[in-house]
């Protein structure tokens, strides 16, 4: 990922990105759905991407920047490769989910390329503790079932 | 003979292994020497039970669950056989009590029938407000929705009549309908189930709406957390619009309407209507000063009916049934039905949708059964974080906009969180003020330092350093954030902080009567 990008690859990427930017027929009222559908393709949004779609929507990059800034969902660096969000919202912590963060989160901590992190309700409250794992959600994360959801993607 | 079983697609239920308990049946079903047919529904809401499995018989739906992967073998065998001594065997499902005391209206439909199947929908009464909606003045529908009584149910409980007749007394353009799906409140959970279990509601009132305002565009906002809410909504518009029911030509009538789906983005506060309209534009989802109120000038500046996703979905009921029917439910100025969803530490957690009147005991203990732990019941969250707790001896207070508001507490989006006895509501009040602090939009001084601040001196208030200044202290900040915040975020916040230190003054180390001096309650603003 980290490995410098040729012309070409740089040329298509832009393509896409420009792609993107149609599907929404470059309207600056998109740019939230275009700054999703980046990351989906890129993992995150880096500056010269920001750059791109600022140009193609006609906003300056301040305006792009302000956006990505505000929103918890948009990332300006690449992401580990598991990413864990736990619910903590109050439905959650009725069911221990302070103490499942402060677990999980101390049980990754030697562990590269896992990420914990925190969220405010995922909707799942009846089913609570939950989170996403890779984006998929779970319930009833009681006891171990969460490090061993991620010992399972992770091996 | 064919076979019919029904296994929830609802993400509540995907999360504790309904797909895989799904792949099972389709596996077993190939090896059966009988024809199965499964279809995935939304949830019935009796999320203690998920996955829950359904067969249908002669006498009805018979159901099992909670079915874990590993007994969707014993489970499928015993519904070929009609075994209903199984241990998982629950009986019809519609005998079961939780569902069978419900008055289920805008969930009629929710985890009986594929979400995607418009056919299905129309054969259990899809449509037909719609249909009739068609065949009426666009003013006697604004009128049916004004004398049917319906209320917001984000959270506010404005009354929709007003909003509808301010809106298709504009002149203007371009009209919009947006649809706030951004469900961000801990506890609920109801807009996502009817979305992801019956999508073509959400849109046939979206539809209603904007023949009797004069709109032709629709925009749903669904919060990022909800993929397969997003996923199975597009896939609703698209299927409506190929048979005619969205588009140029709405049924074939000459109105237009059309709907889009937009992502909002993790902020809660984009939930607030305004700030949703400026994520709607593509901005920073800051609030915006009222008024003007949006139905005067909302989305791009031009008049937009801003409604949650069940008040929506409540239209095409009133519209079909009439809105004397509609009235008939309920109880003071809380008409229709409400769907209380139950949550956190209950034994029986889902959805219960009734027509007001009940109190907040008959949901945690007739509905809910007491705690999931075990473990004494200590207090519940209504309405939300920006919502008040209630102990013990208010759960007599009848669940209906009026009576909470009069008990110092909110209906809100109508979720119920139960805690034990295990809480510490210093820790939740710290909490309530770092939760404001995470989400504010940082518009406003009040929210945005306010709730720093109010974090700052509840962790001196849980370390017992100047205690009782830090009380007073926060009391002043409660004080100066309810009058001076621009939205609900920063405006009640206070509302849990106050309540917890008023019910539970022990867990704060002072003693009962030095919190009798607190701030006014504040109602309900915003949507």
């Amino acid at each position: 990922m980290k490995k410098p990008v040729s012309t070409s690859s740089s040329q298509t990427k832009r393509a896409q990105i420009l792609r993107i930017c149609q599907r929404y027929d470059n309207l600056a009222s998109a740019l939230i759905e275009v700054l999703h559908d980046v990351q989906e393709a890129y993992g995150f949004i880096s500056e010269a991407t920001q750059r791109e779609i600022a140009g193609a929507l006609n906003i300056t990059r301040a305006e792009v920047h302000g956006v990505i800034s505000f929103y918890d969902d948009f990332r300006t660096e690449g992401a580990p490769g598991t990413v864990v969000r736990i619910c903590r919202g109050e439905a959650c912590q009725s069911m221990g989910a302070q103490g499942l963060l402060a677990a999980t989160t101390n049980a990754v901590k030697d562990r590269a390329r896992i990420s914990v992190e925190a969220v405010y309700c995922l909707g799942n409250c009846a089913l609570a503790p939950a989170a996403t794992l890779n984006g998929k959600l779970h319930g009833r994360l009681k006891g171990p079932r969460l490090s061993s959801l991620i010992d399972e993607v992770t091996k | 003979m064919r076979v019919w079983i029904f296994i929830p697609g609802d993400s509540g239920a995907v999360s504790v292994g309904a797909d895989e308990v799904a792949a099972q049946v389709v596996e077993l079903a190939k090896a059966s020497d009988k024809k199965i047919e499964l279809k995935r529904t939304g949830s019935r809401g009796l999320y203690w039970l998920e996955p829950l499995v359904e067969v249908e018989t002669p006498e009805g739906r018979v159901a099992y669950g909670p079915v874990k992967p590993e007994d969707a073998g014993s489970v499928f065998s015993a519904m070929l056989a009609g075994d209903t001594g199984h241990p998982l065997c629950l009986g019809l499902v519609e005998d079961i009590d939780f569902l069978k005391k419900q008055n289920r209206v805008m969930f009629a439909r929710v985890g009986t029938i594929d979400p995607l199947d418009l056919h299905d929908y129309q054969a259990h009464g899809g449509l037909e407000g719609l249909k009739k909606a068609l065949a009426t003045k666009p003013a006697d529908i604004v009128e049916a929705v004004a004398d049917s009584g319906l209320r917001g149910r984000g959270g506010a409980g404005f009354p929709a009549g007003i909003k509808w007749r301010t809106v298709a007394a504009q002149e203007a353009t371009q009209k919009y309908i947006c649809c706030n799906a951004d469900e961000g409140d801990s506890g609920t959970f109801a807009d996502r189930m009817l979305m992801e279990g019956d999508p073509f509601l959400l849109l046939e009132g979206m539809t209603i709406a904007g023949l009797a305002v004069g709109a032709v565009q629709g925009l749903i906002y669904v919060r990022s957390e909800y993929p397969a809410a997003t996923k199975t909504l597009k896939m609703a518009i698209d299927i409506m619009r190929d048979a005619g029911w969205l588009g140029e030509k709405v049924g074939g009538s000459r109105h237009a309407f059309d709907i889009t789906v937009r992502r909002g983005a993790g902020s809660y506060v984009c939930g607030e209507e305004s700030a949703m309209l400026e994520s709607l534009e593509g901005k920073r989802g800051e609030v915006r000063a009222k008024p003007p109120i949006p139905a005067i000038s909302g989305l791009f500046g031009q008049p937009t009916l801003v409604h949650n996703v069940l008040t929506l979905a409540s239209v095409p009921i009133i519209v079909a049934k009439g809105a004397d029917a509609y009235q008939a439910l309920g109880t003071g100025r809380s008409r229709g039905t409400q769907a209380f969803q139950l949550a956190g530490n209950i034994k029986q957690g889902g959805l219960v949708e009734v027509a007001f009147g009940l109190t907040i005991r008959n949901l945690i203990e007739d509905f809910g059964d007491g705690t999931a732990s075990g473990k004494p019941f200590k207090c519940a969250q209504l309405g939300g974080p920006l919502g008040a707790y209630v102990n013990e001896d208010m759960l007599d207070t009848p669940m209906d906009y009026e009576a909470l508001a009069e008990a110092g507490a909110m209906l809100g989006h109508g979720g119920v969180v139960v805690f034990d006895d295990g809480v510490d509501m210093a820790e939740m009040a710290r909490f309530a003020f770092e939760f404001c602090a995470i989400e504010s939009c940082g518009k406003c001084t009040p929210c945005r330092i306010g709730s720093v601040r109010g974090r700052e001196l509840m962790e001196k208030v849980i370390a017992g350093e100047d205690r009782q200044a830090s009380i007073a202290l926060i009391k002043d900040l409660c004080e100066v954030m309810e009058e001076g915040s621009m939205c609900a975020m920063g405006g009640l916040t206070p509302l849990p902080v106050k309540s917890a230190m008023k019910l539970f003054p022990q867990d704060f180390g002072i003693a009962p009567d030095e919190t009798k001096k607190g701030g006014k309650n504040v109602v309900a603003q915003g949507t």
